[in-house]
């Protein structure tokens, strides 16, 4: 059997992040996923569209679900057209934030999947593709 | 706009107040749009009254600007009219009303200027209702913001309770998202509890929580910071297995915090600080739980 899915969700404000984590919990419901890596991958894309949302002046987020005989998977892919990231090793370093945050979002997120593949070009936007394989 | 001074004979009108004021308040009345239901007569004739006066007092000053400073009076009486008829429960329309149907009224005492002097005083005092109408429309709006912002945060307090455990122990059980604007207000009922009650242990329950991410987290340390400050140590339960680990793989450590699995555990390490412990009365029917 084999079947994808694929759900866009727009990311404005924090309501919108809100509900992109009821998106995904559903995805990974449909998925099968453990309750730990549907907490996993929830939270990471709440770290995503959060910082879309805040750094990214907003974007939108692709939730895109494969059930395959072979691997069973959620990738999640977090796309904004703002500054983007100037230095993207800063960034992904623990404690790094130009917000007031924890700056634990990125590298915490990267934790918390199975893939992780970020692009950014200054005034172009950011793009943040995670996976996580069942 | 500013360079155009009043045409419209201000002493006129003055000279049958009266009669302009009992018409529109008639004519209101008898409008479809009319809610006895909503408003006394009396406060009606009041707000009417206090209307009229003001419009003929900004018209003294012979300027049109009716966000100029001669129109200052008017502009806060339609603030008052409108905000009190939000929290009335008027319509848009309702309120806008109100200041439109004015202008029949006020054209009567007009009836005696020759034709083309009446036609431009009409003309004039049409334009500048409906630049007040739309002054009072804008203040609904607003006022009607304030409204639902107002209702969000008394929800918001609503859903934030603050309980007290025992003597000393503080439980604030959390349900939900929580965002930096619920955070606050959360914050701010715990401290003024422990103030109010003068407790030394805070435990925040976060069962309720469905995600810890990296901002939830911070908003918890805050909490705990300033929960600190105010002479009270905080305890976090109701963390899951799966939150858990979660938050270590996210990198997150909560500083000098006690984490208990459940509210009842934390509940009795609250007492044990507090030098109290929960006693069975009947050991026996206890050992055989
Ligand atoms: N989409 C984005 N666009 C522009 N800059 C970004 C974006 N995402 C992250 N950044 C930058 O990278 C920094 C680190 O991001 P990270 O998510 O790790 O931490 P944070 O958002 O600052 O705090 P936390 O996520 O812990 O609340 C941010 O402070 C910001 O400067
Ligand atoms: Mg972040």
């Amino acid at each position: 059997m084999a079947a994808s899915e694929r759900v866009t969700v727009a990311l404005r404000t924090q309501e919108d992040v809100v509900s992109l984590r009821h998106r995904v919990r559903e995805q990974a419901v449909v998925l099968r996923f453990s309750l730990l890596d549907q907490t996993k991958i929830v939270t990471a894309a709440s770290e995503l569209a959060r910082n879309a949302v805040i750094y990214g002046g907003g974007g939108e987020a692709i939730i895109e679900t494969s059930l395959n005989n072979g691997r069973d998977g959620l990738t999640l892919t977090v796309i904004d057209h703002g500054p983007g990231i100037p230095n993207v090793e800063d960034a992904m370093r623990a404690g790094f934030s130009t917000g007031g945050g924890l700056g634990l979002g990125l590298s915490g997120t990267r934790r918390l999947v199975d893939e992780f593949e970020l692009r950014s070009e200054v005034g172009q936007g950011t793009s943040v593709r995670i996976v996580r394989w069942k | 706009m500013t360079s155009t001074r009043s045409v419209t004979p201000v002493p006129l009108v003055r000279a049958k107040y009266e009669t302009v004021l009992e018409s529109w308040i008639a004519e209101q009345k008898r409008s479809a749009t009319a809610r006895p239901d909503l408003i006394s007569d009396s406060d009606l004739a009041r707000q009417s009254s206090e209307v009229l006066s003001t419009l003929l007092e900004g018209l003294d000053s012979g300027s049109l600007d009716v966000s100029g400073p001669a129109w200052e009076h008017m502009r806060a009486a339609l603030r008052g009219i409108s905000l009190s008829r939000v929290r009335l429960g008027f319509s848009p329309s309702e309120t806008v009303l109100f200041i439109l149907s004015l202008k029949e009224p006020i054209f009567d005492p007009l009836q005696e200027l020759d034709p083309s002097n009446r036609a431009e005083a009409i003309l004039e005092l049409n334009k500048l209702i409906d630049r007040l109408a739309l002054v009072t429309s804008e203040v609904y709006q607003q006022g009607r913001e304030e409204v639902i912002l107002r209702q969000q945060q008394e929800m918001l307090e609503l859903s934030t309770p603050v309980v007290k455990l025992w003597q000393g122990i503080l439980a604030l059980p959390l349900i939900g998202t929580l965002d930096s604007e619920r955070t606050q207000v959360v914050m701010e009922s715990l401290l003024q509890a422990i103030v109010d009650t003068g407790s030394t242990i805070a435990i925040i329950d976060i069962t309720g929580v469905p995600t810890v991410d990296t901002k939830v987290a911070q908003h918890l340390i805050q909490t705990v910071a300033a929960a600190r400050l105010m002479g009270a140590d905080c305890m976090i339960s109701g963390i899951r297995p799966q939150i858990a680990q979660t938050i270590i793989h996210l990198g997150i450590t909560l500083p000098d915090v006690v984490t208990k699995a459940t509210l009842a555990d934390a509940f009795l390490v609250a007492l044990d600080r507090l030098g109290q412990h929960v006693v069975a009365t009947d050991p026996v029917s206890a050992a055989g739980r």
